[in-house]
């Protein structure tokens, strides 16, 4: 695959998405280039989760368009199926398919939407699931796995696909604390590869040492964003600030 | 102030359960006294009639019932399946035909779908069911059944929650490809009880098949019972049907109670 000019991998403009009456995303301009880590934190409800669901189209958006690797996915005739091969997503909840084992959940999409021959497809899945250090959970059905497990496969699931966009949904909340760290290890690991990633998190910690770049947002738009030393040390705006100091130190927040 | 201390909750559950063992015994022993063994004995299991019904045709009857709930059923399972699809489809028409065709044919008695289908030659002359009787038969019970399973199959549907069809499709899957390997196989593990449910209410709507007419090999348990007992002006070939029925629905439900539990394990 070939994304031969310096045009970003991910380009959205002048986007709008509504709930009904409620405005979840309002005229979002945000681009991310190759290779790049980007956090986006915020409040809940900021519309962090929605903006990271139109990049693979999951929300459609009412207006604005999608740019990613060139092709336009808010297009009518764009073949989203197509362009979704490209672009992994790692969900809260993880997703995984429940009636199908680690290596299948891995190798399914890889038979399904690539044609793939099985032993290919399960060479592929195996050698992701090694990449995520599960090599020897190939055979486990997910309800057999702890949550940060199910978590690392759900990764190696999208993985799989080889992307060139791997987009994380809040991939560490429903994970108890001390399952975290595997998680974010295997993400870390991902970005050092040069994977070009889009994270929605919580993890300020994360934010600080893996992104290139931190997006803040607050009611549906992008306050600030720079260079995580910069934004989360001395943040401009007061709804940063304000943020940051509620997540950071919850105790002394009044 | 009250001397006597009351019952501790225990002790009630306990005296509470002494009297329950208790009035059903009273009702057995009364039924027991009351019910005229001789002739319970000679009309319902006269010993020389079950031996008789036993070897003259029981089991082609069982043939036969098995034969006419399990096509059916396959019937009823395929369209029920299309027909919930159609439901869940984007395209009303395709949403009103099936709401149509699910409400008719689930209110209709299974018994005014069968002579319906009997008067089907009359109505369009020249048409033949093939496999005489199995395809009027199948086809009756199939549309039938396929009206209560539509229902089932699209509740099962929507209870698999709505992020493993957007893993799916997040990976490139179509929605069809999403519906057919993430989501369906998820709903019918789910539905297993309450299509084993409508297998049952299906092979016992098979009892019915007689309206559409049927030669004496072609009788289902019922009819065959029936049939059996006119001619010996006795009930009991009707009770051995009757029980031939257990002979089906026990081991079923023997068989889906382990299908159950290993879907709960590979979960």
């Amino acid at each position: 695959m070939s994304v031969t000019t310096s045009r970003p991998l991910v380009s959205i403009s002048a986007l709008n998405k509504y709930f009904g009456d409620n405005h979840v995303l309002r005229d979002i301009d945000f681009a991310v280039d190759s290779g790049e880590v980007v956090c986006v934190i915020g409040p809940s409800g900021s519309g962090k989760s929605t903006l990271l669901r139109c990049v693979n189209l999951l929300e459609r958006p009412q207006s604005g368009t999608v740019l990613v690797r060139g092709e336009d996915l808010t297009d009518p005739d764009c073949d989203i199926d197509a362009a979704r091969r490209h672009i992994g997503m790692v969900f809260q909840q993880f997703n995984l398919f429940p009636h199908h084992s680690a290596l299948d959940n891995c190798a399914l999409a890889l038979m399904t939407v690539l044609g793939k021959k099985r032993p290919d497809a399960e060479h592929i899945a195996r050698a992701n699931l090694e990449r995520v250090g599960l090599a020897d959970k190939v055979d486990a059905y997910p309800a057999k796995l702890s949550g940060g497990q199910q978590q690392r496969v759900a990764i190696a699931r999208a993985l799989s696909m080889d992307p060139a966009l791997m987009l994380f949904d809040e991939p560490t909340s429903a994970l108890d604390p001390e399952l975290v760290g595997e998680v974010l290890a295997v993400m870390r690991r991902l970005a050092d590869e040069g994977m070009t990633m889009i994270v929605v998190t919580h993890e300020i910690a994360f934010a600080r040492e893996v992104a290139d770049r931190v997006v803040f947002m607050d009611q549906g738009a992008i306050v600030e964003q720079d260079k995580p030393a910069r934004l989360l040390s001395e943040p401009k705006e007061p709804r940063t600030r304000d943020f940051l100091k509620r997540v950071l130190k919850p105790t002394e927040a009044g | 102030m009250k001397r006597q201390q009351a019952l501790s909750p225990r002790r009630r559950a306990q005296r509470w359960r002494v009297l329950q063992y208790a009035v059903l015994i009273v009702v057995l022993a009364g039924a027991a006294f009351v019910a005229d063994w001789q002739t319970i004995g000679h009309t319902f299991f006269d010993p020389t009639l079950i031996w008789h019904t036993i070897v003259h045709g029981l089991w082609r009857a069982l043939w036969n019932t098995l034969a006419y709930s399990a096509g059916g059923f396959v019937i009823g399972l395929t369209a029920g399946t299309l027909l919930a699809l159609m439901r869940l489809s984007d395209i009303a028409p395709y949403r009103w035909l099936a709401t149509i065709y699910i409400e008719f044919f689930r209110g209709l008695p299974a018994l005014v779908v069968f002579m319906a289908f009997s008067l089907l030659p009359l109505a369009f002359p020249g048409l033949t069911m093939p496999w005489p009787p199995y395809g009027t038969v199948w086809a009756a019970l199939g549309i039938v059944g396929s009206a209560y399973m539509a229902e089932t199959i699209r509740a099962g549907v929507q209870a698999v929650p709505r992020g493993q069809v957007e893993a799916a499709r997040s990976l490139g899957m179509t929605a069809g490809q999403a519906m057919r390997k993430i989501a369906l196989p998820q709903a019918f593990r789910i539905m297993i009880p309450p299509l084993t449910n409508e297998l049952i209410m299906l092979i016992k709507d098979s009892s019915l098949v007689f309206i559409v007419g049927l030669s004496a090999a072609n009788f289902d348990l019922t009819k065959f019972g029936r049939a059996a007992a006119n001619t010996n002006v006795n009930i009991t070939p009707l009770v051995v049907a009757g029980l031939g029925y257990l002979v089906i629905t026990l081991p079923l439900s023997i068989l889906v109670r382990r299908m159950e539990a290993s879907a709960a394990r590979a979960r």
